[in-house]
Protein backbone atom coordinates (compact mmCIF):
# COMPACT_ATOMS: atom_id res chain seq x y z
CA UNK A 1 0.00 0.00 0.00
CA UNK A 2 1.18 3.54 -0.76
CA UNK A 3 1.97 5.82 2.15
CA UNK A 4 -0.42 8.59 3.20
CA UNK A 5 2.23 11.10 2.14
CA UNK A 6 2.24 9.56 -1.36
CA UNK A 7 -1.56 9.31 -1.60
CA UNK A 8 -1.93 12.99 -0.64
CA UNK A 9 0.68 14.00 -3.24
CA UNK A 10 -1.02 11.91 -5.95
CA UNK A 11 -4.48 13.29 -5.21
CA UNK A 12 -3.14 16.84 -5.14
CA UNK A 13 -1.28 16.43 -8.45
CA UNK A 14 -4.27 14.86 -10.19
CA UNK A 15 -2.50 11.50 -10.66
CA UNK A 16 -5.27 10.08 -8.46
CA UNK A 17 -8.46 11.38 -6.85
CA UNK A 18 -9.99 11.24 -3.39
CA UNK A 19 -12.87 9.21 -4.85
CA UNK A 20 -10.48 6.64 -6.38
CA UNK A 21 -8.48 6.34 -3.15
CA UNK A 22 -11.71 5.82 -1.21
CA UNK A 23 -12.87 3.15 -3.67
CA UNK A 24 -9.58 1.30 -3.18
CA UNK A 25 -9.95 1.53 0.58
CA UNK A 26 -13.57 0.32 0.53
CA UNK A 27 -12.59 -2.60 -1.73
CA UNK A 28 -9.84 -3.65 0.69
CA UNK A 29 -12.31 -3.43 3.58
CA UNK A 30 -14.91 -5.49 1.69
CA UNK A 31 -12.28 -8.13 0.92
CA UNK A 32 -11.27 -8.90 4.51
CA UNK A 33 -13.55 -7.24 7.05
CA UNK A 34 -15.77 -10.31 7.54
CA UNK A 35 -12.69 -12.42 8.25
CA UNK A 36 -10.82 -9.94 10.48
CA UNK A 37 -13.66 -7.91 12.14
CA UNK A 38 -11.73 -4.64 11.86
CA UNK A 39 -14.53 -2.11 11.27
CA UNK A 40 -17.66 -1.96 13.41
CA UNK A 41 -19.15 0.56 11.02
CA UNK A 42 -18.09 1.65 7.53
CA UNK A 43 -19.43 5.13 6.81
CA UNK A 44 -19.70 4.77 3.02
CA UNK A 45 -22.03 7.71 2.55
CA UNK A 46 -20.11 10.13 4.77
CA UNK A 47 -16.77 9.08 3.30
CA UNK A 48 -18.04 9.54 -0.26
CA UNK A 49 -19.26 13.03 0.64
CA UNK A 50 -15.89 13.93 2.22
CA UNK A 51 -13.98 12.57 -0.79
CA UNK A 52 -16.25 14.43 -3.22
CA UNK A 53 -15.64 17.63 -1.30
CA UNK A 54 -11.86 17.19 -1.62
CA UNK A 55 -12.10 16.47 -5.35
CA UNK A 56 -14.44 19.44 -5.88
CA UNK A 57 -12.11 21.78 -3.97
CA UNK A 58 -9.16 20.64 -6.09
CA UNK A 59 -11.22 21.08 -9.28
CA UNK A 60 -11.93 24.67 -8.20
CA UNK A 61 -8.21 25.20 -7.83
CA UNK A 62 -8.35 25.50 -4.05
CA UNK A 63 -5.56 24.19 -1.88
CA UNK A 64 -6.36 21.18 0.31
CA UNK A 65 -4.49 20.25 3.50
CA UNK A 66 -1.72 17.80 4.29
CA UNK A 67 -3.94 14.70 4.20
CA UNK A 68 -5.51 15.59 0.85
CA UNK A 69 -7.88 12.73 -0.04
CA UNK A 70 -6.28 10.17 2.30
CA UNK A 71 -8.68 7.56 3.73
CA UNK A 72 -8.23 7.10 7.48
CA UNK A 73 -9.71 4.64 10.02
CA UNK A 74 -10.98 5.93 13.38
CA UNK A 75 -11.04 4.08 16.70
CA UNK A 76 -14.63 3.72 17.83
CA UNK A 77 -14.15 5.70 21.04
CA UNK A 78 -13.85 8.96 19.07
CA UNK A 79 -17.03 10.93 18.44
CA UNK A 80 -18.02 11.71 14.87
CA UNK A 81 -21.31 13.46 14.12
CA UNK A 82 -24.02 11.04 13.08
CA UNK A 83 -21.69 8.03 12.89
CA UNK A 84 -22.43 5.20 15.37
CA UNK A 85 -19.90 5.34 18.22
CA UNK A 86 -19.97 2.36 20.55
CA UNK A 87 -16.64 2.02 22.43
CA UNK A 88 -17.29 -1.65 21.55
CA UNK A 89 -19.87 -1.66 24.37
CA UNK A 90 -23.52 -2.69 24.39
CA UNK A 91 -24.19 0.29 26.64
CA UNK A 92 -23.57 2.65 23.69
CA UNK A 93 -24.85 0.43 20.87
CA UNK A 94 -26.73 2.52 18.32
CA UNK A 95 -25.68 5.88 19.79
CA UNK A 96 -24.76 8.59 17.29
CA UNK A 97 -22.78 11.55 18.67
CA UNK A 98 -24.14 15.07 18.17
CA UNK A 99 -20.65 16.57 17.81
CA UNK A 100 -17.22 15.84 16.34
CA UNK A 101 -14.09 15.15 18.36
CA UNK A 102 -11.51 17.87 17.77
CA UNK A 103 -9.25 15.34 16.00
CA UNK A 104 -12.07 14.57 13.54
CA UNK A 105 -12.52 18.28 12.81
CA UNK A 106 -8.79 18.63 12.21
CA UNK A 107 -8.61 15.57 9.95
CA UNK A 108 -11.51 16.84 7.84
CA UNK A 109 -9.95 20.31 7.66
CA UNK A 110 -6.72 18.69 6.39
CA UNK A 111 -8.59 16.87 3.60
CA UNK A 112 -8.59 13.38 5.17
CA UNK A 113 -11.48 11.02 4.49
CA UNK A 114 -12.65 9.09 7.60
CA UNK A 115 -13.92 5.74 6.30
CA UNK A 116 -15.31 4.19 9.45
CA UNK A 117 -15.02 3.16 13.07
CA UNK A 118 -12.70 0.39 14.24
CA UNK A 119 -13.08 -2.28 16.88
CA UNK A 120 -11.45 -1.99 20.33
CA UNK A 121 -11.46 -3.62 23.72
CA UNK A 122 -14.61 -2.33 25.41
CA UNK A 123 -13.96 1.24 26.59
CA UNK A 124 -10.29 0.70 25.61
CA UNK A 125 -9.77 -1.73 28.50
CA UNK A 126 -7.62 -4.57 27.26
CA UNK A 127 -4.53 -5.60 25.34
CA UNK A 128 -5.94 -7.96 22.69
CA UNK A 129 -9.30 -6.57 21.42
CA UNK A 130 -10.84 -9.78 22.82
CA UNK A 131 -12.92 -7.65 25.23
CA UNK A 132 -15.06 -6.14 22.47
CA UNK A 133 -18.81 -6.75 22.84
CA UNK A 134 -18.85 -7.18 19.05
CA UNK A 135 -16.29 -9.97 18.76
CA UNK A 136 -12.49 -9.93 18.58
CA UNK A 137 -10.41 -8.46 15.76
CA UNK A 138 -7.96 -10.84 14.10
CA UNK A 139 -4.33 -9.99 13.35
CA UNK A 140 -4.05 -9.58 9.55
CA UNK A 141 -0.50 -11.01 9.65
CA UNK A 142 -1.73 -14.23 11.30
CA UNK A 143 -5.50 -14.48 11.87
CA UNK A 144 -5.03 -17.10 14.62
CA UNK A 145 -3.44 -14.39 16.76
CA UNK A 146 -4.59 -11.18 18.41
CA UNK A 147 -3.76 -7.78 16.90
CA UNK A 148 -3.10 -6.38 20.36
CA UNK A 149 -5.26 -3.77 22.01
CA UNK A 150 -7.03 -1.84 22.91
CA UNK A 151 -6.73 -0.09 19.50
CA UNK A 152 -6.59 -3.49 17.74
CA UNK A 153 -9.04 -2.52 14.99
CA UNK A 154 -7.14 0.63 14.06
CA UNK A 155 -3.87 -1.35 13.91
CA UNK A 156 -5.46 -4.14 11.86
CA UNK A 157 -6.98 -1.64 9.40
CA UNK A 158 -3.50 -0.39 8.47
CA UNK A 159 -1.84 -3.83 8.64
CA UNK A 160 -4.51 -5.20 6.26
CA UNK A 161 -3.94 -2.23 3.89
CA UNK A 162 -7.55 -1.07 4.30
CA UNK A 163 -6.21 2.42 5.04
CA UNK A 164 -2.66 3.79 5.17
CA UNK A 165 -3.21 5.53 8.50
CA UNK A 166 -5.54 5.38 11.49
CA UNK A 167 -6.18 6.94 14.88
CA UNK A 168 -6.10 5.13 18.21
CA UNK A 169 -5.91 6.11 21.86
CA UNK A 170 -3.22 5.11 24.35
CA UNK A 171 -3.88 4.99 28.10
CA UNK A 172 -1.32 2.33 29.07
CA UNK A 173 0.01 1.20 25.69
CA UNK A 174 -3.14 0.88 23.58
CA UNK A 175 -1.48 2.36 20.48
CA UNK A 176 2.12 1.18 20.90
CA UNK A 177 1.32 -2.44 21.80
CA UNK A 178 -0.97 -3.18 18.80
CA UNK A 179 1.45 -1.26 16.55
CA UNK A 180 4.21 -3.62 17.70
CA UNK A 181 2.05 -6.73 17.22
CA UNK A 182 0.92 -5.65 13.73
CA UNK A 183 4.29 -4.35 12.44
CA UNK A 184 3.39 -0.64 12.41
CA UNK A 185 4.59 2.69 13.72
CA UNK A 186 2.39 3.79 16.65
CA UNK A 187 2.73 6.98 18.68
CA UNK A 188 1.60 8.01 22.18
CA UNK A 189 2.11 11.79 22.17
CA UNK A 190 2.97 14.02 25.13
CA UNK A 191 -0.05 14.32 27.43
CA UNK A 192 -1.97 17.41 26.30
CA UNK A 193 -0.41 17.65 22.83
CA UNK A 194 -3.56 16.29 21.18
CA UNK A 195 -6.98 17.45 22.35
CA UNK A 196 -9.07 14.78 24.08
CA UNK A 197 -12.33 16.63 23.30
CA UNK A 198 -14.65 13.99 21.87
CA UNK A 199 -12.55 11.04 23.04
CA UNK A 200 -14.81 9.00 25.32
CA UNK A 201 -12.84 9.03 28.56
CA UNK A 202 -11.27 5.93 30.11
CA UNK A 203 -8.60 7.39 32.45
CA UNK A 204 -8.47 11.13 31.91
CA UNK A 205 -5.00 11.80 33.35
CA UNK A 206 -3.47 9.13 31.07
CA UNK A 207 -5.48 9.04 27.79
CA UNK A 208 -3.90 10.43 24.62
CA UNK A 209 -4.96 10.11 20.98
CA UNK A 210 -2.26 9.20 18.46
CA UNK A 211 -1.60 7.77 14.99
CA UNK A 212 -0.84 4.40 13.44
CA UNK A 213 1.08 4.37 10.15
CA UNK A 214 3.33 2.17 8.04
CA UNK A 215 6.09 4.78 7.93
CA UNK A 216 7.62 7.17 10.45
CA UNK A 217 7.00 10.12 8.11
CA UNK A 218 3.29 9.29 7.86
CA UNK A 219 2.98 9.05 11.66
CA UNK A 220 4.67 12.46 11.97
CA UNK A 221 2.34 13.90 9.31
CA UNK A 222 -0.83 12.70 11.05
CA UNK A 223 0.36 13.88 14.46
CA UNK A 224 1.18 17.30 13.03
CA UNK A 225 -2.41 17.54 11.72
CA UNK A 226 -4.15 16.53 14.96
CA UNK A 227 -1.84 18.21 17.53
CA UNK A 228 -2.05 21.73 18.89
CA UNK A 229 -3.98 23.69 21.50
CA UNK A 230 -7.73 23.28 21.78
CA UNK A 231 -9.69 25.49 24.16
CA UNK A 232 -12.33 22.75 24.52
CA UNK A 233 -9.85 20.53 26.42
CA UNK A 234 -8.65 22.14 29.65
CA UNK A 235 -5.64 19.77 29.72
CA UNK A 236 -4.54 20.82 26.23
CA UNK A 237 -0.99 22.25 26.06
CA UNK A 238 -1.07 25.98 25.31
CA UNK A 239 0.99 25.92 22.11
CA UNK A 240 0.33 25.29 18.40
CA UNK A 241 1.14 21.99 16.68
CA UNK A 242 4.91 21.39 16.54
CA UNK A 243 6.91 20.97 13.34
CA UNK A 244 7.53 17.21 13.05
CA UNK A 245 7.69 16.09 9.40
CA UNK A 246 10.54 18.53 8.75
CA UNK A 247 12.64 16.79 11.42
CA UNK A 248 12.08 13.16 10.46
CA UNK A 249 15.47 12.90 8.76
CA UNK A 250 17.43 14.78 11.43
CA UNK A 251 19.20 11.57 12.52
CA UNK A 252 20.66 10.81 15.94
CA UNK A 253 24.26 11.99 15.58
CA UNK A 254 25.51 13.37 18.88
CA UNK A 255 22.41 12.20 20.80
CA UNK A 256 22.65 10.19 23.99
CA UNK A 257 20.21 7.31 24.14
CA UNK A 258 19.61 5.29 27.32
CA UNK A 259 19.03 1.56 27.02
CA UNK A 260 16.78 0.91 30.03
CA UNK A 261 17.12 -2.53 31.63
CA UNK A 262 13.63 -2.45 33.19
CA UNK A 263 12.13 -1.82 29.73
CA UNK A 264 13.19 -5.16 28.27
CA UNK A 265 14.06 -7.43 31.22
CA UNK A 266 11.86 -10.53 31.14
CA UNK A 267 10.91 -10.17 27.47
CA UNK A 268 11.28 -13.09 25.05
CA UNK A 269 14.82 -13.66 23.81
CA UNK A 270 13.95 -12.54 20.26
CA UNK A 271 12.60 -9.25 21.64
CA UNK A 272 15.71 -8.63 23.76
CA UNK A 273 17.87 -9.38 20.71
CA UNK A 274 15.87 -6.86 18.65
CA UNK A 275 16.22 -4.15 21.30
CA UNK A 276 19.99 -4.68 21.50
CA UNK A 277 20.23 -4.63 17.69
CA UNK A 278 18.28 -1.37 17.67
CA UNK A 279 20.75 0.09 20.16
CA UNK A 280 23.59 -0.99 17.85
CA UNK A 281 21.86 0.60 14.84
CA UNK A 282 21.38 3.89 16.69
CA UNK A 283 25.00 3.72 17.81
CA UNK A 284 26.15 3.13 14.23
CA UNK A 285 24.18 6.24 13.20
CA UNK A 286 26.18 8.36 15.63
CA UNK A 287 24.26 8.14 18.91
CA UNK A 288 25.98 7.38 22.17
CA UNK A 289 24.30 4.44 23.89
CA UNK A 290 24.23 4.45 27.69
CA UNK A 291 22.95 1.46 29.69
CA UNK A 292 20.61 2.61 32.45
CA UNK A 293 18.58 1.15 35.28
CA UNK A 294 15.40 2.83 36.56
CA UNK A 295 14.25 0.47 39.36
CA UNK A 296 11.12 2.56 40.08
CA UNK A 297 9.63 1.43 36.77
CA UNK A 298 9.11 -2.06 38.20
CA UNK A 299 6.29 -0.67 40.36
CA UNK A 300 4.43 1.23 37.67
CA UNK A 301 2.24 -1.71 36.65
CA UNK A 302 0.75 -1.89 40.14
CA UNK A 303 0.24 1.88 40.27
CA UNK A 304 -1.36 1.94 36.83
CA UNK A 305 -3.82 -0.84 37.62
CA UNK A 306 -5.11 1.23 40.55
CA UNK A 307 -5.01 4.72 38.99
CA UNK A 308 -6.57 3.81 35.63
CA UNK A 309 -9.46 1.78 37.13
CA UNK A 310 -10.04 4.50 39.76
CA UNK A 311 -10.42 7.14 37.04
CA UNK A 312 -12.47 4.73 34.92
CA UNK A 313 -14.90 3.98 37.75
CA UNK A 314 -15.57 7.70 37.99
CA UNK A 315 -15.73 8.34 34.22
CA UNK A 316 -18.02 5.38 33.56
CA UNK A 317 -20.48 6.48 36.24
CA UNK A 318 -22.03 8.63 33.51
CA UNK A 319 -23.44 5.53 31.81
CA UNK A 320 -26.60 5.31 33.88
CA UNK A 321 -29.40 4.90 31.35
CA UNK A 322 -30.63 8.48 31.75
CA UNK A 323 -29.32 10.71 28.98
CA UNK A 324 -28.09 8.41 26.16
CA UNK A 325 -27.32 4.81 25.36
CA UNK A 326 -28.90 1.69 26.75
CA UNK A 327 -31.69 1.68 29.33
CA UNK A 328 -33.05 -1.49 30.90
CA UNK A 329 -36.40 -0.66 32.49
CA UNK A 330 -37.03 -1.29 36.18
CA UNK A 331 -39.60 -0.03 38.71
CA UNK A 332 -37.37 2.59 40.35
CA UNK A 333 -34.40 4.65 39.24
CA UNK A 334 -31.72 2.81 41.21
CA UNK A 335 -32.89 -0.57 39.95
CA UNK A 336 -32.98 0.88 36.40
CA UNK A 337 -29.36 2.04 36.70
CA UNK A 338 -28.25 -1.32 38.11
CA UNK A 339 -30.09 -3.29 35.44
CA UNK A 340 -28.73 -1.02 32.68
CA UNK A 341 -25.10 -1.16 33.81
CA UNK A 342 -25.24 -4.89 34.53
CA UNK A 343 -26.58 -5.64 31.04
CA UNK A 344 -24.52 -2.98 29.25
CA UNK A 345 -20.97 -3.53 30.52
CA UNK A 346 -18.79 -6.56 29.78
CA UNK A 347 -16.74 -8.57 32.29
CA UNK A 348 -13.46 -6.63 32.04
CA UNK A 349 -15.17 -3.25 32.33
CA UNK A 350 -17.05 -4.46 35.42
CA UNK A 351 -13.81 -5.80 36.90
CA UNK A 352 -12.08 -2.44 36.47
CA UNK A 353 -15.04 -0.41 37.70
CA UNK A 354 -15.09 -2.52 40.88
CA UNK A 355 -11.33 -2.36 41.31
CA UNK A 356 -11.44 1.42 40.95
CA UNK A 357 -14.46 1.82 43.21
CA UNK A 358 -12.69 -0.26 45.86
CA UNK A 359 -9.39 1.63 45.52
CA UNK A 360 -11.23 4.92 46.02
CA UNK A 361 -13.53 3.77 48.82
CA UNK A 362 -13.32 4.95 52.42
CA UNK A 363 -10.77 2.95 54.40
CA UNK A 364 -8.79 1.79 51.36
CA UNK A 365 -8.06 5.07 49.58
CA UNK A 366 -4.73 5.68 51.31
CA UNK A 367 -3.58 2.07 51.06
CA UNK A 368 -4.18 1.74 47.33
CA UNK A 369 -5.02 4.87 45.32
CA UNK A 370 -2.94 7.15 47.56
CA UNK A 371 0.07 4.84 47.35
CA UNK A 372 -0.32 4.61 43.57
CA UNK A 373 -0.25 8.40 43.19
CA UNK A 374 3.00 8.47 45.17
CA UNK A 375 4.51 5.81 42.93
CA UNK A 376 3.48 8.05 40.04
CA UNK A 377 5.55 10.84 41.58
CA UNK A 378 8.55 8.50 41.84
CA UNK A 379 8.06 7.40 38.22
CA UNK A 380 8.16 11.00 37.02
CA UNK A 381 11.26 11.63 39.16
CA UNK A 382 12.98 8.54 37.71
CA UNK A 383 12.35 9.70 34.14
CA UNK A 384 13.43 13.25 34.98
CA UNK A 385 16.69 11.87 36.39
CA UNK A 386 17.22 9.79 33.24
CA UNK A 387 16.61 12.74 30.94
CA UNK A 388 19.25 14.74 32.76
CA UNK A 389 21.73 12.13 31.50
CA UNK A 390 20.36 11.21 28.08
CA UNK A 391 18.12 12.62 25.32
CA UNK A 392 15.94 9.58 24.68
CA UNK A 393 15.34 6.11 26.08
CA UNK A 394 15.12 2.78 24.30
CA UNK A 395 13.38 -0.45 25.31
CA UNK A 396 10.94 -3.09 24.13
CA UNK A 397 7.30 -2.29 23.40
CA UNK A 398 5.92 -5.73 24.34
CA UNK A 399 7.30 -8.85 26.04
CA UNK A 400 6.51 -11.03 23.00
CA UNK A 401 5.21 -11.05 19.44
CA UNK A 402 1.44 -11.38 18.84
CA UNK A 403 -0.07 -14.15 20.98
CA UNK A 404 -2.89 -16.61 20.22
CA UNK A 405 -6.57 -15.99 20.96
CA UNK A 406 -7.54 -17.07 24.45
CA UNK A 407 -3.92 -17.28 25.63
CA UNK A 408 -4.41 -14.71 28.40
CA UNK A 409 -8.18 -14.23 28.75
CA UNK A 410 -8.61 -16.47 31.81
CA UNK A 411 -6.05 -14.61 33.92
CA UNK A 412 -6.38 -10.80 34.09
CA UNK A 413 -2.88 -10.39 35.62
CA UNK A 414 -1.29 -12.26 32.69
CA UNK A 415 -3.04 -9.89 30.28
CA UNK A 416 -2.05 -6.82 32.32
CA UNK A 417 1.62 -7.88 32.32
CA UNK A 418 1.60 -7.39 28.56
CA UNK A 419 1.58 -3.63 29.23
CA UNK A 420 4.56 -3.64 31.59
CA UNK A 421 6.89 -1.75 29.20
CA UNK A 422 4.36 0.76 27.87
CA UNK A 423 2.67 1.90 31.10
CA UNK A 424 5.53 3.93 32.67
CA UNK A 425 5.39 6.67 30.00
CA UNK A 426 1.66 7.19 30.46
CA UNK A 427 2.13 7.75 34.19
CA UNK A 428 4.82 10.33 33.44
CA UNK A 429 2.79 12.06 30.68
CA UNK A 430 5.74 11.75 28.32
CA UNK A 431 5.70 10.71 24.66
CA UNK A 432 6.80 7.33 23.30
CA UNK A 433 6.47 5.42 20.07
CA UNK A 434 6.83 1.89 18.79
CA UNK A 435 8.63 1.19 15.53
CA UNK A 436 8.98 -2.23 13.88
CA UNK A 437 12.49 -3.64 14.20
CA UNK A 438 13.22 -7.24 13.30
CA UNK A 439 11.05 -10.33 13.58
CA UNK A 440 10.53 -13.08 16.14
CA UNK A 441 8.57 -16.32 16.42
CA UNK A 442 6.88 -17.39 13.16
CA UNK A 443 8.33 -14.37 11.38
CA UNK A 444 6.02 -12.01 13.27
CA UNK A 445 7.09 -8.39 13.77
CA UNK A 446 8.78 -7.03 16.89
CA UNK A 447 8.36 -3.41 17.97
CA UNK A 448 11.01 -1.48 19.82
CA UNK A 449 10.02 1.49 21.93
CA UNK A 450 11.58 4.95 21.97
CA UNK A 451 10.73 7.26 24.87
CA UNK A 452 11.50 10.91 25.47
CA UNK A 453 10.72 13.80 27.78
CA UNK A 454 7.60 15.93 27.24
CA UNK A 455 7.43 17.60 23.80
CA UNK A 456 10.33 15.50 22.38
CA UNK A 457 8.26 14.05 19.51
CA UNK A 458 10.54 15.46 16.77
CA UNK A 459 13.54 13.70 18.31
CA UNK A 460 11.57 10.46 18.70
CA UNK A 461 10.57 10.49 15.03
CA UNK A 462 14.15 11.18 13.95
CA UNK A 463 15.44 8.21 15.99
CA UNK A 464 12.60 5.99 14.74
CA UNK A 465 13.48 6.93 11.16
CA UNK A 466 17.06 5.76 11.77
CA UNK A 467 15.70 2.39 12.92
CA UNK A 468 13.29 2.22 9.98
CA UNK A 469 16.18 2.64 7.54
CA UNK A 470 18.38 0.17 9.45
CA UNK A 471 15.54 -2.38 9.34
CA UNK A 472 15.42 -2.15 5.54
CA UNK A 473 12.64 0.38 4.88
CA UNK A 474 14.46 3.28 3.20
CA UNK B 1 -6.52 -17.73 47.35
CA UNK B 2 -5.73 -14.16 48.25
CA UNK B 3 -7.02 -12.50 51.41
CA UNK B 4 -6.66 -9.00 49.94
CA UNK B 5 -10.42 -8.58 49.51
CA UNK B 6 -13.36 -10.56 50.89
CA UNK B 7 -16.47 -11.75 49.08
CA UNK B 8 -18.57 -9.39 51.21
CA UNK B 9 -16.37 -6.45 50.25
CA UNK B 10 -16.76 -7.31 46.56
CA UNK B 11 -20.53 -7.43 47.02
CA UNK B 12 -20.45 -4.03 48.71
CA UNK B 13 -18.31 -2.52 45.96
CA UNK B 14 -20.66 -3.89 43.30
CA UNK B 15 -23.59 -2.19 45.07
CA UNK B 16 -21.67 1.11 45.20
CA UNK B 17 -20.89 0.79 41.48
CA UNK B 18 -24.52 -0.05 40.62
CA UNK B 19 -23.69 -3.53 39.32
CA UNK B 20 -25.56 -6.74 40.06
CA UNK B 21 -23.36 -9.84 40.36
CA UNK B 22 -24.41 -13.48 40.29
CA UNK B 23 -22.98 -15.86 42.92
CA UNK B 24 -20.54 -17.24 40.34
CA UNK B 25 -19.41 -13.72 39.40
CA UNK B 26 -18.95 -12.82 43.06
CA UNK B 27 -16.64 -15.82 43.51
CA UNK B 28 -14.69 -15.09 40.35
CA UNK B 29 -14.26 -11.36 40.99
CA UNK B 30 -13.26 -11.98 44.61
CA UNK B 31 -10.44 -14.18 43.40
CA UNK B 32 -9.38 -11.96 40.48
CA UNK B 33 -9.54 -8.64 42.35
CA UNK B 34 -7.62 -10.35 45.16
CA UNK B 35 -4.83 -11.30 42.78
CA UNK B 36 -4.60 -7.78 41.37
CA UNK B 37 -4.58 -6.17 44.82
CA UNK B 38 -2.03 -8.74 45.99
CA UNK B 39 0.24 -7.69 43.11
CA UNK B 40 -0.26 -4.05 44.11
CA UNK B 41 1.24 -4.79 47.52
CA UNK B 42 4.68 -4.63 45.88
CA UNK B 43 4.30 -0.87 46.30
CA UNK B 44 4.59 -1.39 50.05
CA UNK B 45 8.25 -2.30 49.53
CA UNK B 46 8.91 1.43 49.15
CA UNK B 47 9.03 3.99 51.90
CA UNK B 48 6.53 6.48 50.48
CA UNK B 49 5.83 8.43 53.66
CA UNK B 50 7.56 11.61 52.47
CA UNK B 51 6.55 11.37 48.82
CA UNK B 52 3.96 13.83 47.54
CA UNK B 53 1.13 12.32 45.48
CA UNK B 54 0.81 13.22 41.80
CA UNK B 55 -2.71 13.20 40.36
CA UNK B 56 -1.75 14.82 37.07
CA UNK B 57 1.48 14.49 35.06
CA UNK B 58 2.08 18.20 34.58
CA UNK B 59 0.54 19.49 37.81
CA UNK B 60 -2.22 21.23 35.96
CA UNK B 61 -3.85 24.30 37.45
CA UNK B 62 -7.27 25.75 36.72
CA UNK B 63 -7.79 26.92 33.17
CA UNK B 64 -10.25 29.78 32.79
CA UNK B 65 -11.71 31.71 29.90
CA UNK B 66 -13.86 34.77 29.44
CA UNK B 67 -17.48 34.14 30.41
CA UNK B 68 -18.97 34.65 26.95
CA UNK B 69 -22.25 33.17 25.74
CA UNK B 70 -21.67 30.71 22.88
CA UNK B 71 -23.87 28.31 20.97
CA UNK B 72 -24.28 24.91 22.61
CA UNK B 73 -25.82 21.65 21.45
CA UNK B 74 -29.42 21.91 20.35
CA UNK B 75 -31.82 20.81 23.11
CA UNK B 76 -34.02 18.74 20.81
CA UNK B 77 -30.96 16.91 19.41
CA UNK B 78 -29.72 16.03 22.88
CA UNK B 79 -33.13 14.97 24.20
CA UNK B 80 -33.63 12.81 21.10
CA UNK B 81 -30.67 10.66 22.29
CA UNK B 82 -32.33 9.95 25.64
CA UNK B 83 -34.04 6.61 26.30
CA UNK B 84 -37.02 8.61 27.62
CA UNK B 85 -37.69 12.35 27.47
CA UNK B 86 -40.85 14.25 28.30
CA UNK B 87 -41.72 17.94 28.48
CA UNK B 88 -38.20 18.97 27.38
CA UNK B 89 -36.63 16.95 30.21
CA UNK B 90 -34.89 13.61 30.68
CA UNK B 91 -37.40 11.19 32.21
CA UNK B 92 -36.48 8.45 34.70
CA UNK B 93 -38.48 5.92 36.68
CA UNK B 94 -39.73 6.80 40.13
CA UNK B 95 -37.10 8.11 42.55
CA UNK B 96 -39.14 8.35 45.75
CA UNK B 97 -41.34 5.30 45.32
CA UNK B 98 -44.29 7.06 43.69
CA UNK B 99 -45.42 6.80 40.09
CA UNK B 100 -44.06 9.65 37.95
Amino acid sequence: MRSATQIAADVRSGASSAAAELDASLAAIAARNDELNVFLHVDVEGARAAAAEVDAALARGESVGALCGVPIAIKDNLCQVGVPTTCSSKILEGWRPPYNATVIERLLAAGAVPVGKTNLDEFAMGSSTENSAFGPTRNPLDPTRVPGGSSGGSAAAVAAHMTSISLGSDTGGSIRQPAALCGLVGVKPTYGLVSRYGLIAFASSLDQIGPFATTVADAALVLEVIAGHDERDSTSLPEPSPSLVAHVNDGVAGKKIGLVRELFDGADESVVTAVRAAADALGAAGAEIVELSLPELALTLSAYYLIAPAEASSNLARFDGVRYGLRVDAPDVTAMMEATRTAGFGAEVKRRIMLGTYALSAGYYDAYYGQALKVRTLTIAAFTRAYQQVDLLLGATTPSVAFAFGAKTADPMAMYLNDVFTIPTNLAGDPALSVPFGTGEAGLPIGVQLLGPGRSEAGLFAAARVLEIADGRP
Amino acid sequence: MSDAISRDEVAKVARLARLILSDEELDLYTEQLGQILEHARDMNSLDLADVVATAHPFGITNVVREDVVRPSLDRATVLAMAPDAREDRFAVPSILGEAP
